[in-house]
């Protein structure tokens, strides 16, 4: 049972890690605008219009 | 006839005959824009939405002032080599198609590099290579589109804002130690007995200590220092109980486990201020949308084009400006200081400043006024005051826009804090003393628990969520509030005063009668061609109201200004303007606006134009007269006498000639009797009134050109709609003090538990955010239940 405290440490180590990871998004600026992203999401990608290439998986091998 | 709307932005199309691609614009300036986007293959744009553009505006010599270099190093954010950065404010972003087209500019000029939409703040920042691309041209750029950008002194004197973010960080902190403290309290919950449980309890507790050291010093840091604040200044407002509640919790929680005593209430200890940070957080974000800070100077431009001594032109700042100078005025821009007239023929545009849309015709040596508007041509104007001393900066340096109307309001949540302190402390007091008398060991514990179970979370939440949502749901119906504390304040008024021109009255509509003889078809063709050469106002609502007829191409044409026009077609002349000018001398004075008309030099008949008033108006009045008393403070003449009491009911006052002073002095008269009052109001020289009421509001077409002075803007559309608007306010009231009763109802539960010595405190776990959330969803149904209710 004292592998509890091997437990317990690992735990808190990557919860620190992820509170470290939400600061530097707020700091980054990642919360100041909380809108907009959501309606960026859905914009299409656009439609690139010249040919791409043909994928290896086009090629009749 | 199918009802056509342009495709571009929406508006009637029905009239033009412009068409492009199958599909139909109201305007060339749409068609043109809509050619942009095919040709750059931007279409999606209208995929999106439906109509979301608008009619781009000339802007010929408008950002001239952008070649300024000082004046441009003060607006970029960033200035490297070749690549610049600036945020400009755009108003017409209200959608995702506008979002789609600002992020996708790089399509339009590859030297944009990447421009981010932040919608809710309606700017856009955009990054560019600043060797092919100039501010001035991309500011052109996002004209020709629709998407001006409103560039405004503001912008330019205060420099990069620091933005805030520790809310945020202290909410990040705050629910990442509640979760874990809960996670970790868990097993002592249980009470369950076990060699492994009491070895490895002090682990858990000291983790749970340290864990909550974080949240105490630093997330709860504001109500601390807010609590000794407001005891400095012997107030007792809600941020004391909350202090308090979270000095007392850590103290009691920490000494119980240094002596091993219990586990501690951590676990509420970090929910609290969780919560009450969450709440604080909700209330910020609503606040955001529509920004009240501004004042005078954002309405001024910033670069004034000076006509030096050799007769060159230099465009200079805003602020260099001094007396004597000799400034170039253009089509459509704005009169910044106080002039005397030079050169050129001014029709000038006061509605900024009265509210009067009819335009002002002054000649040279005539005195001009900051704030108006220059329309037809340009002006060279001599300069007498600078900025600070003119009229209009004067106007608003009057006394009453110093006064904080906020620190005069207690409101309802300090009120209510005050006596919920006094009394639980009292209660901590007779209950201690009770037990001191029957059994000592339980003394303290007792008057821990009353202190930390008193929970003053749900006085501290309903406010906020209430408020917030009311604050919210009343924005999307268009009446836009500066803040909470505008709700209670409405709730509790009982006189309304309404200006007359632009309040009551539509700026947009005109109603025109004609008297006289019946003007035959030529003469009526004659009419309107001759009004169609014309810029005047009443030319043009003139114009509009005559029948369709073919416009003929005219053989002379002559406008004279302030008198009228004259125009010649084969043997037909028509003479259109004031009686003198058409030759008729029996015009009694009358106090309307007349245009009068003679063919051939004969006298015809004369148009007159009446204030159309606001549709619903005589309803409105006549619910509002039940609970308020109303009247009408007008800077006009009498003239409309009749027509206002005719319709409005008959308790109304009705005072005219009111200069802004006199609408002031009425406003503080009656507040001294113990009026508490409303004032609907608009235009700048009503920015003093609004002030000194207890609520203003302005009325404005274009939520983004109104009076800073004002507690709320409400949409012109939404006049009729005043009323219902203040019954919200009043029920937000009522439900707020519902929700202080459902949080008795848990503090009498909790203090039953900590009077009786009972309090573990896996019961404060479950009754303090229980309270907590009931009264945050309690508070967000009814508002929204009570909003639903506003169509």
């Amino acid at each position: 049972m004292s592998v509890i405290y091997i437990l317990l440490a690992i735990s808190i180590i990557v919860a620190v890690v992820f509170f470290i990871a939400f600061i530097i998004a707020v700091k980054k600026g990642q919360y100041d605008d909380s809108y907009t992203p959501s309606v960026r999401m859905l914009f299409e990608d656009e439609i690139v219009k010249e040919n791409s290439n043909k994928t290896i998986l086009t090629k009749k091998d | 006839m199918s009802n056509n709307t342009c495709f571009h932005c929406g508006l009637d199309a029905t009239s033009s005959t412009i068409t492009f691609d199958d599909k139909s614009f109201c305007c060339h300036g749409c068609k043109t824009v809509y050619e942009i986007f095919s040709v750059n293959d931007l279409t999606c744009y209208y995929d999106l939405q439906q109509a979301p553009g608008a009619t781009p505006k000339d802007v010929e010599g408008k950002y001239n002032f952008l070649d300024n270099t000082k004046i441009v190093e003060q607006l970029l954010e960033f200035n490297n080599d070749d690549t610049q950065i600036v945020t400009l404010y755009i108003p017409h972003i209200h959608c995702s198609s506008c979002i789609w087209i600002l992020e996708n500019l790089n399509k339009l000029n590859p030297a944009i590099s990447t421009s981010i939409v932040n919608f809710g703040k309606k700017n856009v920042r955009v990054t560019f290579n600043s060797k092919s691309l100039s501010l001035k041209n991309l500011v052109a750029l996002l004209s020709s589109i629709g998407y001006e950008p409103f560039i405004s002194l503001d912008d330019y004197s205060v420099g990069k804002k620091h933005i805030d973010r520790s809310l945020i960080y202290k909410l990040g902190i705050a629910g990442f130690a509640f979760g874990n403290v809960m996670f970790l309290s868990f097993p002592e919950y249980f009470q369950v007995d076990g060699f492994w449980i009491e070895k490895y309890k002090p682990l858990f507790r000291w983790l749970m200590f340290f864990f909550s050291l974080p949240v105490v010093f630093y997330s709860a840091q504001d109500y601390f220092i807010s609590a000794f604040k407001g005891l400095r200044s012997k107030i007792l407002n809600i941020d004391v109980p909350i202090a308090l509640g979270v000095l007392v919790l850590f103290i009691r929680s920490s000494s119980e486990i240094i002596f091993d005593v219990g586990s501690g209430f951590f676990d509420s200890l970090t929910g609290l201020i969780f919560f009450l940070l969450l709440g604080k957080f909700f209330q910020q974000k609503t606040y955001t949308f529509l920004s009240f800070e501004r004042d005078y100077k954002s309405y001024f431009p910033i670069g004034i084009t000076k006509i030096a001594a050799g007769g060159t032109e230099e465009s200079i700042q805003v602020y260099d400006i001094k007396k004597g100078d000799r400034l170039l005025i253009r089509n459509e821009e704005l009169i910044p200081v106080d002039c005397i007239l030079i050169k050129g023929s001014a029709r000038i545009d006061y509605s900024f400043v009265t509210g009067e849309s009819k335009t002002v015709s002054k000649q040279s040596g005539d005195k001009l006024f900051a704030g108006g508007k220059q329309l037809d041509g340009s002006i060279e104007v001599d300069v007498l005051k600078s900025v600070e001393q003119s009229y209009l900066t004067q106007l608003w340096s009057n006394d009453v826009f110093k006064k904080d109307k906020a620190l005069s309001f207690t409101n309802i949540t300090n009120r209510i804090s005050k006596r919920f302190t006094i009394v639980i402390l009292l209660i901590a007091l007779i209950a201690t003393t009770f037990w001191l008398l029957t059994d000592s060991s339980k003394a303290l514990n007792v008057f821990t628990s009353v202190l930390i179970i008193a929970c003053p979370c749900a006085i501290a939440l309903s406010a906020p969520f209430t408020f917030g949502n009311i604050l919210r749901i009343l924005g999307k119906k268009k009446f836009y509030l500066k803040n909470a504390s505008v709700i209670e304040q409405l709730a509790k008024i009982n006189t309304i005063i309404f200006d007359k021109t632009g309040t009551i009255t539509a700026n947009k509509e005109t109603a025109i009668n004609y008297e006289g003889s019946q003007l035959s078809l030529d003469e009526e063709t004659l009419l309107k061609s001759t009004l169609r050469g014309s810029n005047h106002p009443l030319s043009r609502s003139l114009y509009n109201i005559l029948n369709k007829h073919d416009i003929l191409t005219l053989d002379t044409y002559e406008e004279f200004l302030g008198k009228g026009i004259e125009a010649k077609y084969k043997d037909h002349n028509i003479k259109i303007g004031s009686a003198p000018f058409v030759g008729y001398t029996n015009d009694t004075a009358t106090l309307n606006t007349t245009v009068h008309v003679s063919t051939n030099n004969q006298y015809k008949g004369k148009f007159t134009f009446y204030n159309a008033y606001r549709k619903g108006i005589s309803q409105l009045f006549n619910t509002l007269k039940k609970e308020y008393d109303l009247v009408i403070l007008s800077g006009d003449n009498a003239g409309e006498k009749d027509n206002l009491t005719k319709l409005l009911p008959t308790k109304t006052k009705l005072l005219f000639n009111q200069k802004p002073e006199d609408k002031l002095e009425y406003i503080k008269y009656h507040q001294n009797e113990g009026a508490n009052v409303l004032m609907v109001g608009d235009g700048l020289n009503d920015a003093g009134a609004l002030a000194q009421s207890n609520v203003g509001i302005a009325i404005s077409e274009n939520v983004n050109v109104f009076s800073p002075a004002c507690d709320a803007i409400l949409d012109a559309s939404k006049f009729n709609q005043l009323f219902n608007y203040i019954n919200i306010s009043k029920s937000a009231i009522k439900i707020i003090k519902w929700s202080f009763v459902l949080s008795f109802i848990y503090n009498i539960i909790g203090l039953y538990f900590a009077v009786t010595g009972q309090l573990a405190p896996v019961v404060a776990a479950i009754l303090m955010p229980l309270s907590s959330i009931s009264i945050v969803a309690f508070t967000t149904i009814t508002t929204n239940i009570i909003g639903r209710k506003l169509e």
